[in-house]
C-alpha cells in the first residue's frame, strides 16, 4: 500500500491561474475580473458484512471564471480543466456570456474583499489510506450488528476522508486560500423483529481527519436509534404538542433559510420584506445566528466565495429579526456591507452556513417544565424530518413532512411506523412554547429541543 | 504562460474530445489493470458542455456556462470493486487512477498475474450521426428569447403573479466506455429542459406552481415550444391554488393523473426494483420473482428506447445498449434493473441500466423511462368510482427510505366528492409502503403519457421519465392539517 500516491498532487497553482488571466484580460482589455477555484483528493469505502464493498478515490478540481466586459456587464463561466487552453476557453465562455449580463443587477468585488481574515486554525490532518479505513468501517459495522440482535445488516455506510484546497482572487489584487482536511463517517442500520416491519436509524460525524472521529459513539448513536424504533405503532391524526430534537429543528430552519436571505427576499420569494427588519417574526424566546466560523462548524472556511470573511452574524434577536444574509450586491442594494454568505457567479447566490439556535435568557421560564426526557404528558418528539426537497413549499411558508419520531406518553417512548406533520413555518416560529436551556452540537449546526403545540400530525390509522 | 494570438472571440471552441485513436492508450491501461490481477476494468471518459439560463420577471438575470473533462476507472476483482475519478486525462494522469484503483483491491500495477485480454472489440460509435447536436441545439439568443416570451406570456395570462421565472437548460455529453471484455463505445447525449414558474399573492395567500419538459436527442425540440399554452395552464393552476385550503388529512382513496403521477411508482416500487437494493438487503421484494407483488391491474415497465425521451439512451455508461424491462406484469414481478456490479452480485442479467451522473461516480442500476401500462378505463370512470376521496393533478418530488417507505408531494389537488371534482386542495403529502399500496393499484386508464423528471441517488443526479395512465389507489395515507 502506497499512502504517498493519495496525498494531493496538484494544487492549485494560483499564480500561474493569475499571470493567464491578467494576459488574457490584457488582450481584450478587460480591466476587471475574479474566480473561484477548487481542488481536492478524497479517498472513501463502503463495506457489506465484514467485506468491503466499494471502494473509491477521486481527484478533483473546477474554476469559476467572472468578467465584466466594457458595458460593465458581468458573465461567468465554471470549468473542470485548469490547464491553460481551459483557462483560456473559459475566459471566452465568461466574456460571451457577458454579453447577456443583467444591466439592472450588476455584482461588483466585495469592499471587504482584502479585509483581514479570521484564522481558523484548522489542523491538517494525515490521510491514513484505504486500508486503514475498510479496517475500522469493517469492525465499526461488526461492532454495530453485534449491539443488538434485530439488527441484520448496515445497508448504508461509508468512512471517507477529503483534502481540498479553496480560492478567490480579484483583478484588483484580492488573494484568499484556504486548505483543510475533513473526514466522515456515516453508519445506517436496519433491524427487524420477527413478524415485524423493518426500521431504520442512523449516526453521522465529521472530524477534521480520520483519527479525530468518534466513531464509538457513531456505533452507539446508530445503534440506541435503530432500536429505540423497534417498538413501533400507528398513531392517530390530530392535532399535538410536539418536541423537535436539534437536528429535526434545524433541518426545518434550512430549508426555510430563505426567511433570512437578502437574495429571496429582493427576487420576492421570502416571506420577509426588507420592511421585516426589526420586526417581531418568532416567539420572543428564539434566538438564531449563522456562525460560519464556529469551532464545531468542521466545514467552516473564513471566506465567502466573493472573498468575503465569514462571521457569526444574529438573524434573530428574542423573536426580532435583527439581519438578512447578503452577498455584495443585495448588501448595496440594503445600504450594509456583505455579510460572507456569498456564491460565484452573474447572479450571485446567497446561502447560510452554521444556524446556531439558542434561548433568549429571561424568556418563558415558566415552562421549564417541558423538558423532553422528563416531561410526563403526551407529546409527539420529532428525530428527523424526511422529504424536504418535496415537502417544503419555502415560498408560500407551507410543510408537510414525513418524519421520523416517537409518540411520548408517560415518559414511555413508542416509535411512530410512519406520519407526516404539516404547517406554516411562520405559526411555528410564533408558537414556540419552548425552547430547552441545553444545546445540542449536531453536524449540521447547534440547536437545543424546540417545543410547539398543536401541530398537525397525519398517522396511518 | 500561453501567448495570445488570436482574439479569444476567435478561438474554436472544438468540442469533440474522443475517437477511436484512443484505442491503443485504453488497451495499454486495461492491459495493465489485467496483468496485475483484475477480473474487470472499465474506463469510463467523459466530455461536457453545460448551459443554463434563468429569465426572472422580462429580464435574463443568469447565465451560466460550464464545460470539462473527466474520467472513470472502475476495478472488479471477486465481487468487490475500486472506483478512481479524475480530471487529468493525460496518460500519466489516467495510469495514477488506475494505480489507484488497483492498489485499492490491493493489486500493483506493474505486476504479471496474469495475461488474458485480447483488446478492444470493434469500435460503435453511436455518436456518429449527432456531431452538430452541439451547434444545432438552442444558442444563447434563442434560448434567452424564448424564455423571456414565456415570462411575458405568463404576465398576459396570470392574475395576482408577482414573481415569473423561467428556465433553460442544456445538457450535452460526450462518452467513451472501454472495458476489459472488449466493450469499447462512444456517444454522445443531448438532453434540454425548459420550464417556468410563478409565485401568486394576495395578501396571505401563496401559490407557487411550475411546468418543466424535457427531451433528449432532438436539437430542435425546444424551437416549437408552445409557451403560450404551459403559461396559459400553469396561471389557471396557480390562480386556482392560491385561494385553495389545505387537504384534510386521514386515509382516502385517490385518483393519481397521468404524465408524473408516475412519480408514485418511481418512488413506491421503482427503486425496490434496482439491484443496488438486492445488494443493500432494502427491497422487500428480493425473492419475489414470478410471485404477485401488485394488483392485476398492474404492468410496468423501465425501457431506454422511447426516442426522444428523457430517460433513453443509445448505450447506458457501461457501454451496454438498453432495453425494453417488463419489471411487473398484470401484477407478477418478472424482472429486475440490472447494471454490471447487480450481475455479478446477484445474479440478475444486465437491462442496459447502468448509469451515473457523470464521471466522478461509479454507475449503478437504474431507471430510465419507467412507466405503468394503460388499462382500459377512463380517466372519467376512475374517478366516478370514489364517493369521497382526492384527485391528484399535479405531482411534487417524492423519495423513499430505506425501509420501502415511500413518500411525494401533491402540487395541484382537488377533492372527489360524489364522483365529481370538487374544489381545489393543497398541502397534501401522500405517504405508504411499497408492498402494501401496490395491491391498491385497483383500476388503470388508457390515457398514458410520460413527464420527464430528474432522479437523485446513489450514481448521482440522472435524467429519466416517469409515466402512468390516470390511476386509482384504493386507499393511502394523505398528509395534510
Amino acid at each position: 500500500m502506497n499512502q504517498q500516491a493519495y496525498k494531493p498532487r496538484n494544487p492549485i497553482n494560483t499564480q500561474r491561474i493569475v499571470d493567464t488571466l491578467n494576459n488574457l484580460a490584457k488582450y481584450e482589455s478587460i480591466k476587471q475580473w475574479d474566480l473561484g477555484a477548487s481542488s481536492s483528493k478524497d479517498i472513501s469505502v463502503q463495506v457489506d458484512k465484514g467485506k468491503p464493498k466499494q471502494l473509491k478515490g477521486s481527484q478533483r478540481s473546477s474554476i469559476t471564471i467572472r468578467v465584466w466586459n466594457k458595458q460593465g456587464l458581468v458573465g461567468i463561466t465554471s470549468t473542470s480543466d485548469l490547464s491553460e487552453l481551459g483557462l483560456r476557453k473559459a475566459f471566452e465562455g465568461a466574456y460571451q456570456a457577458s454579453k447577456f449580463g443583467n444591466p439592472n443587477d450588476i455584482p461588483d468585488f466585495s469592499s471587504l474583499a482584502k479585509e483581514p481574515l479570521t484564522n481558523l486554525h484548522k489542523p491538517i490532518i494525515e490521510f491514513q489510506g484505504i486500508k486503514r479505513l475498510l479496517e475500522i468501517l469493517k469492525d465499526a459495522e461488526n461492532q454495530l450488528l453485534n449491539m443488538h440482535s434485530s439488527i441484520k445488516n448496515v445497508p448504508y455506510n461509508g468512512l471517507a476522508e477529503t483534502n481540498f484546497e479553496r480560492i478567490y482572487i480579484n483583478s484588483q489584487g484580492a488573494n484568499r486560500f484556504i486548505k483543510a482536511t475533513q473526514a466522515s463517517l456515516y453508519l445506517y442500520a436496519r433491524a427487524q423483529e420477527d413478524n415485524r416491519k423493518p426500521r431504520s436509524a442512523g449516526a453521522i460525524r465529521l472530524a477534521h481527519g480520520v483519527k479525530e472521529l468518534d466513531i464509538n459513539a457513531c456505533i452507539e448513536e446508530a445503534s440506541n436509534r435503530t432500536i429505540s424504533h423497534l417498538n413501533y405503532n400507528q398513531i392517530n391524526t390530530g392535532r399535538y404538542l410536539v418536541c423537535f430534537k436539534p437536528e429535526a429543528f434545524l433541518e426545518l430552519m434550512g430549508a426555510f433559510s430563505s426567511m433570512f436571505n437578502a437574495r429571496s427576499v429582493l427576487d420576492g420569494v421570502s416571506l420577509t420584506k426588507k420592511e421585516s427588519l426589526g420586526k417581531k417574526i418568532a416567539s420572543p424566546t428564539l434566538s438564531l445566528f449563522d456562525n460560519a466560523l464556529h469551532p464545531s462548524n468542521i466545514n467552516s472556511c473564513n471566506f465567502d466565495g466573493e472573498g468575503t470573511p465569514t462571521s457569526n452574524l444574529c438573524l434573530i434577536n428574542g423573536g426580532v429579526l435583527e439581519n438578512f444574509l447578503h452577498s455584495e450586491a443585495t448588501a448595496r442594494q440594503f445600504g450594509v456591507n456583505p455579510t460572507g454568505h456569498a456564491g460565484l457567479g452573474a447572479k450571485v447566490s446567497v446561502g447560510a452556513d452554521w444556524l446556531v439556535i439558542e434561548r433568549k435568557e429571561g424568556e418563558n421560564l415558566l415552562l421549564n417544565k417541558l423538558k423532553h426526557d422528563e416531561y410526563n404528558d403526551t407529546f409527539i418528539l420529532i428525530e428527523g424530518l424526511n422529504a424536504l426537497h418535496a415537502g417544503v413549499k419555502a415560498s408560500q411558508g407551507s410543510f408537510s413532512l414525513p418524519f421520523d419520531g416517537w409518540l411520548v406518553q408517560n415518559g414511555v417512548k413508542t416509535s411512530i411506523e410512519a406520519a407526516t406533520v404539516a404547517g406554516d413555518i411562520r405559526d411555528v416560529l410564533n408558537n414556540i412554547i419552548h425552547i430547552e436551556a441545553d444545546q445540542e452540537i449536531t453536524h449540521q449546526g447547534i440547536c437545543p429541543h424546540i417545543w410547539i403545540d398543536q401541530l398537525s400530525v397525519t398517522g396511518e390509522e | 504562460m500561453i501567448t495570445i494570438k488570436n482574439s479569444i472571440t476567435d478561438i474554436a471552441l472544438k468540442s469533440e474530445a474522443f475517437n477511436s485513436q484512443w484505442q491503443s492508450k485504453l488497451e495499454n491501461l486495461l492491459a495493465l489493470g489485467k496483468a496485475a490481477g483484475a477480473d474487470f476494468i472499465e474506463i469510463f471518459l467523459e466530455n461536457i458542455d453545460h448551459l443554463s439560463i434563468l429569465a426572472e420577471q422580462d429580464s435574463i438575470t443568469s447565465v451560466s456556462p460550464s464545460f470539462g473533462m473527466g474520467a472513470g476507472i472502475r476495478v472488479f476483482r471477486d465481487k468487490r470493486d475500486g472506483f478512481v475519478c479524475t480530471n487529468d486525462l493525460s496518460e500519466s494522469g489516467l495510469q495514477e487512477a488506475l494505480s489507484q484503483a488497483l492498489d485499492m483491491l490491493g493489486l500493483e500495477i506493474n505486476n504479471l498475474v496474469r495475461n488474458d485480454f485480447d483488446g478492444l472489440h470493434l469500435y460503435r460509435n453511436y455518436g456518429e450521426g449527432k456531431k452538430n447536436w452541439l451547434s444545432e441545439s438552442l444558442g444563447l439568443n434563442e434560448a434567452s428569447k424564448l424564455l423571456l416570451l414565456g415570462t411575458t406570456k405568463l404576465n398576459d395570462y396570470g392574475k395576482n403573479i408577482s414573481v415569473r421565472r423561467g428556465s433553460y437548460s442544456r445538457s450535452w455529453q460526450e462518452v467513451l466506455v472501454a472495458g476489459s471484455d472488449g466493450t469499447f463505445a462512444r456517444d454522445i447525449r443531448l438532453h434540454q429542459s425548459i420550464g417556468l414558474n410563478v409565485l401568486s399573492t394576495d395578501k396571505e395567500h401563496r401559490s407557487s406552481v411550475g411546468r418543466r419538459y424535457g427531451t433528449s436527442a432532438s436539437p430542435d425540440d425546444f424551437r416549437n415550444w408552445d409557451s403560450d399554452s404551459t403559461a396559459e395552464e400553469l396561471c389557471e393552476s396557480a390562480q386556482k391554488m392560491l385561494y385553495a385550503d389545505y387537504v384534510e388529512a386521514g386515509q382516502k382513496p385517490v385518483v393519481l393523473a397521468n404524465k408524473f403521477g408516475g412519480v408514485i411508482f418511481h418512488e413506491a416500487c421503482g427503486h425496490l426494483l434496482e439491484t443496488t437494493q438486492i445488494e443493500r438487503g432494502t427491497t422487500p421484494f428480493a425473492d419475489k420473482i414470478n410471485n404477485k407483488i401488485a394488483h392485476d391491474s398492474v404492468t410496468a415497465i423501465d425501457e431506454g428506447i422511447t426516442e426522444g425521451a428523457f430517460g433513453s439512451l443509445s448505450i447506458d455508461d457501461e457501454g451496454m445498449e438498453p432495453q425494453r424491462t417488463v419489471l411487473i406484469e398484470n401484477g407478477v414481478l418478472k424482472r429486475f434493473i440490472s447494471d454490471r456490479a447487480g450481475e455479478l452480485r446477484t445474479g440478475h442479467k444486465r437491462t442496459g441500466s447502468g448509469r451515473r451522473q457523470n464521471h466522478t461516480f461509479a454507475s449503478a442500476s437504474r431507471m430510465r423511462n419507467t412507466y405503468i401500462a394503460p388499462g382500459s378505463y377512463t380517466p372519467k370512470q376512475l374517478i366516478e368510482s370514489i364517493d369521497d376521496g382526492l384527485y391528484c393533478k399535479s405531482m411534487g418530488g417524492g423519495s423513499v427510505g430505506p425501509t420501502g417507505q415511500f413518500n411525494f408531494s401533491v402540487e395541484e389537488g382537488y377533492l372527489i366528492k360524489g364522483g365529481k371534482l370538487d374544489k381545489p386542495v393543497k398541502g397534501a403529502t401522500l405517504i405508504g409502503e411499497a408492498k402494501e399500496v401496490m395491491p391498491r393499484i385497483s383500476m388503470c386508464a388508457n390515457d398514458l403519457d410520460l413527464a420527464a423528471g430528474f432522479c437523485g441517488s446513489i450514481s448521482g443526479n440522472i435524467y429519466v421519465t416517469v409515466g402512468q395512465p390516470h390511476i386509482k389507489v384504493d386507499t393511502i395515507t394523505v398528509g395534510g392539517r
